[in-house]
């Protein structure tokens, strides 16, 4: 197991690495250069400001001087310096991690939780209203796009009933600490939170309920009832306990996209989160900034990747791992 | 909706009739101000960084010399008084006394000399053309400063605003890198609020500075600054109560109609005075067939410019006649006719070299309204029998097309700084058509007389032959159509009623919240 995982996280570094490589490349194929971003937010720029922001920033350097000077401090892990907001990347990164975590981490844990009670339910009794229902739900909220839901939500709970805030992660001023600050920050993530999750949990529930009827078919179920076993017991110990798999293979999958959704939620919802820092030094073309986003994306989703993989041979005994 | 609008009028004109002094009832002290700030801004101290988000935040931190009403006429601020020697050559500011910075050093002529001619000489592109009028600054005593100008330039005295010659503090940053000074992160100014906290992504809060040189002022605790990256969740924050001003272009133009119905809800499109957001399509003067000039008059005839205003505007702002707005010194309505005048467009065009060429039209990603505005010019020119394409593209990508003239017409707006030799002159002098930037003379027009009558009108001492030179000038240019002028925007400032004074100067809620009181 041990020899599995260093074996993994080796060649996680040069997935790591190659990833870098192609999003910088990326990045500079697209139009535009910060110093033009900014010097354009200063409304009367001269060519001398712009040649002086280029210098400043090294954007005046070959491409590839650029990529080698990058890529050194990267395996350094030192994620360079943000132009615009003249801080290191690391520090601004560090700053708004944990906000995403919390928001990710609990959208995660609330669609996984949600979507496979879900599927169970509606699996039970396939063709029954209760099913109808609940197949119906989690097709819609499939289909509608993140921001209208957001959006949506923000105006039902926030403008027309007053029940929660709508955006932001703490009351600004109120100077709240202990539980109280984190009572209030639980009334901040709700909507992003559900927001957020409500897209994965149709996912999960869809899967769950797929694959319990298609397990439920099998003879080793067959089986189990003609020994007579309860019908809950079935469900439980043998159908749900199979079914399970493919599901956790797409969470440990969907666990990087969940990133992807928090940039428009933490901007719909103005989430101090690292989805919104990225989708800002986008607009701004803040290299650093972006790259550095994309390096810990990517070293997360590869993380989620190997500990799918773990969890993987802890429910099914018929893996085993090999290097 | 419109009776708001009125009141929210009247009572500004009424404000106003005072110089300044903008009272509206007994003003009370204490409360809170939230105010939205979009984009968050890069960082505070403006010597540094002239872009909007800073200088609205900054301007209640930083002060200049002198404040501006909506007719761009010059008022005390850091100077009590000022003289302009005859020849239009000295300028003599009298600095008030008793001013100190928020960290308790005493604010002096030195200061201002600082300032002026090392700090913003260095950093700030466009105070740097400016100073290149100065010949020298003197600082005889304490509380006096006197410029000497090179020659005459007309548009000197409208300079001394916070976001163009802010005062800053030798005593911090003198001998030292002025980008890298940590003190950067923590501004110090002369204004009435003190930098308190920026948590970043969520807001900047700002504290009442209580030794401010005005005697009960300023009147409000606290400012916070509320950075929500989303404009529909801007609309949201102010309907739900947590930001009770929306600076102008906060929420989309659609949202706008609704959030002024809303209860206790001004509007005003007052405080653009000095910056004039005009908006214009470049032309690329330099392709065919745009160089040719029927098909520049024809487009300009095609476009329905009183549409755009009340569909995408909401019916604020004017329509444009020329490359002036008309809040800028020198303005001159009587030029050659550009008004809506689709049969004159295609009898234009027929007479003209355009042969079914497919223009292409690069929008202005700032949002909803422009795209659907590059859409409606779109289908004007189509009506007059051409053939266009909209480019999409987002703020880079438009930066990096107009630097490189890679466009054939490009959305855009500049400020005119209230004066043409600041703000004017350069979207049209030949010699500052090189590309490489998206900000001279993109269009490339090239005309050397009026080039000359550009430079002769900036050193003019006697503003009357500086109007007859100006107006010759506008004359010369809208008959050439070197770009398609098409609104002086208006950017509505949209405020709680009990918030009281938030605009009352040319620089709007970019001026220091000096003024500002809350009615509970």
């Amino acid at each position: 197991m041990i020899r599995f995982i260093l074996g993994r996280l080796v060649k996680a570094v040069f997935i790591l690495l190659a990833i870098l490589v192609f999003n910088f490349l990326l990045i500079h194929a697209a139009p535009g250069d910060p110093a033009a971003v900014m010097a354009g937010e200063a409304g009367a720029a001269d060519e001398k400001f712009l040649a002086d922001l280029r210098t400043r920033f090294g954007l005046d350097q070959p491409l590839y001087v650029q990529l080698w000077i990058y890529l050194k401090g990267a395996v350094q892990l030192d994620l360079g310096f943000s132009f615009r907001q003249q801080m290191p990347v690391a520090e601004l990164i560090g700053d708004r991690l944990p906000a995403t975590l919390l928001l990710t981490g609990v959208a995660f844990v609330l669609s996984l939780v949600l979507g496979v009670i879900a599927g169970v339910a509606a699996s039970a009794r396939q063709g029954s209203w209760g099913d109808t229902i609940i197949s119906t739900l989690a097709l819609l909220f499939y289909a509608t796009p993140l921001f209208w839901v957001a959006l949506m939500a923000a105006l039902v709970f926030s403008v027309w009933l007053g029940w929660l805030p709508g955006f932001g992660y703490s009351t600004i001023g109120a100077g709240y600490t202990g539980f109280a600050h984190a009572l209030d920050v639980a009334k901040h993530l709700v909507l992003p939170a559900t927001t957020l999750g409500l897209f994965f949990m149709a996912i999960y529930m869809r899967m769950t309920r797929a694959s319990m009827l298609e397990v439920s078919r099998l003879d080793f179920v067959k089986t189990a009832r003609a020994k007579g076993l309860k019908r809950s017991v079935i469900q439980r110990r043998h159908i749900l306990r199979n079914a399970l798999l493919p599901v956790i293979t797409l969470a440990g999958l969907q666990a990087g996209q969940i990133f992807g959704g928090a940039i428009l939620t933490e901007t719909v919802f103005a989430w101090p989160g690292i989805g919104r820092l990225m989708f800002e030094a986008i607009n701004q073309r803040d290299y650093n900034v972006i790259l550095g986003v994309f390096y810990i994306s990517a070293a997360m989703v590869l993380l989620f990747n190997l500990i799918t993989d773990v969890v993987y041979v802890i429910i099914d005994p018929r893996i085993r791992l090999t290097g | 909706m419109l009776q708001h609008f009125k009141i929210a009028a009247t009572a500004l004109a009424l404000a106003l009739a005072g110089p300044l002094a903008a009272q509206d009832g007994t003003p009370k002290s204490g409360g809170t101000l939230n105010v939205v700030i979009q984009p968050e801004p890069p960082g505070l101290m403006i010597g540094l960084l002239q872009n909007g988000p800073t200088q609205m935040v900054a301007g209640d931190i930083y002060e200049s010399l002198l404040r501006y009403d909506f007719d761009l006429k010059a008022h005390p601020q850091l100077a009590e008084s000022w003289e302009i020697s005859e020849d239009g050559k000295t300028y003599t500011f009298n600095l008030r006394k008793g001013v100190k910075f928020h960290d308790g050093e005493a604010f002096t002529s030195e200061d201002v000399k600082f300032s002026m001619d090392v700090f913003l000489r260095e950093t700030h592109s466009r105070m740097r053309t400016y100073m290149e009028h100065v010949e020298s600054i003197e600082t005889p005593d304490d509380h006096t400063v006197v410029v000497h100008l090179k020659q005459p330039f007309g548009p000197f005295i409208g300079i001394f605003e916070p976001g163009t010659a802010p005062m800053i503090p030798k005593h911090i940053y003198e001998g030292t890198e002025f980008a890298k000074n940590p003190a950067n992160n923590t501004p110090i100014g002369t204004g009435p609020f003190m930098f308190d906290e920026w948590v970043k992504g969520s807001y900047i809060h700002l504290v009442k500075n209580p030794d401010y040189y005005m005697e009960g002022k300023p009147y409000v605790d606290e400012v916070y600054y509320h950075v929500i990256p989303d404009a529909a969740s801007r609309a949201v924050a102010y309907e739900t109560g947590q930001v009770d001003v929306l600076p102008g272009g906060s929420i989309e133009n659609f949202d706008v109609p609704r959030i002024r119905e809303l209860e206790n809800t001004c509007i005003t499109d007052k405080g653009w005075e000095y910056f004039g957001p005009l908006s214009w399509i470049w032309i690329n003067n330099n392709n065919k067939p745009l160089d040719d000039v029927k098909v520049r008059r024809a487009m300009m005839h095609a476009l329905d410019r009183e549409f755009a205003k009340d569909a995408l505007w909401n019916g604020l702002g004017k329509v444009a006649t020329g490359p002036l707005s008309s809040s800028t010194r020198f303005y001159a309505g009587d030029t050659p006719d550009i008004s809506y005048d689709p049969e004159k467009a295609k009898a234009l065009l027929a007479e003209s070299s355009y042969n079914g060429e497919t223009i292409r039209l690069l929008g202005l990603p700032y949002g909803e309204t422009w795209q659907r505005w590059a859409e409606a010019v779109k289908q004007n020119l189509t009506e007059i029998g051409m053939n266009v394409d909209i480019v999409p593209s987002d703020v880079a990508g438009w930066n990096q097309k107009t630097s490189d003239r890679d466009f054939d017409l490009a959305f855009t707006y500049l400020y005119q700084y209230g004066d043409p030799a600041l703000g004017v002159s350069r979207s049209y002098m030949g010699d500052n058509a090189k590309p490489g930037s998206p900000w001279n003379n993109v269009a490339n027009y090239q005309n050397p007389e009026t080039d000359k009558m550009f430079a002769e009108a900036a050193l003019m001492a006697n503003p009357e032959d500086r109007r007859a030179a100006y107006k010759a000038i506008q004359d010369k240019i809208v008959s050439d159509v070197p770009n398609l002028w098409l609104l002086e925007l208006g950017f509505p400032t949209i405020y709680r009623c009990n918030i009281k004074n938030p605009v009352n100067t040319a620089f709007g809620v970019n001026d220091g919240f000096r003024d500002v009181w809350i009615d509970k």
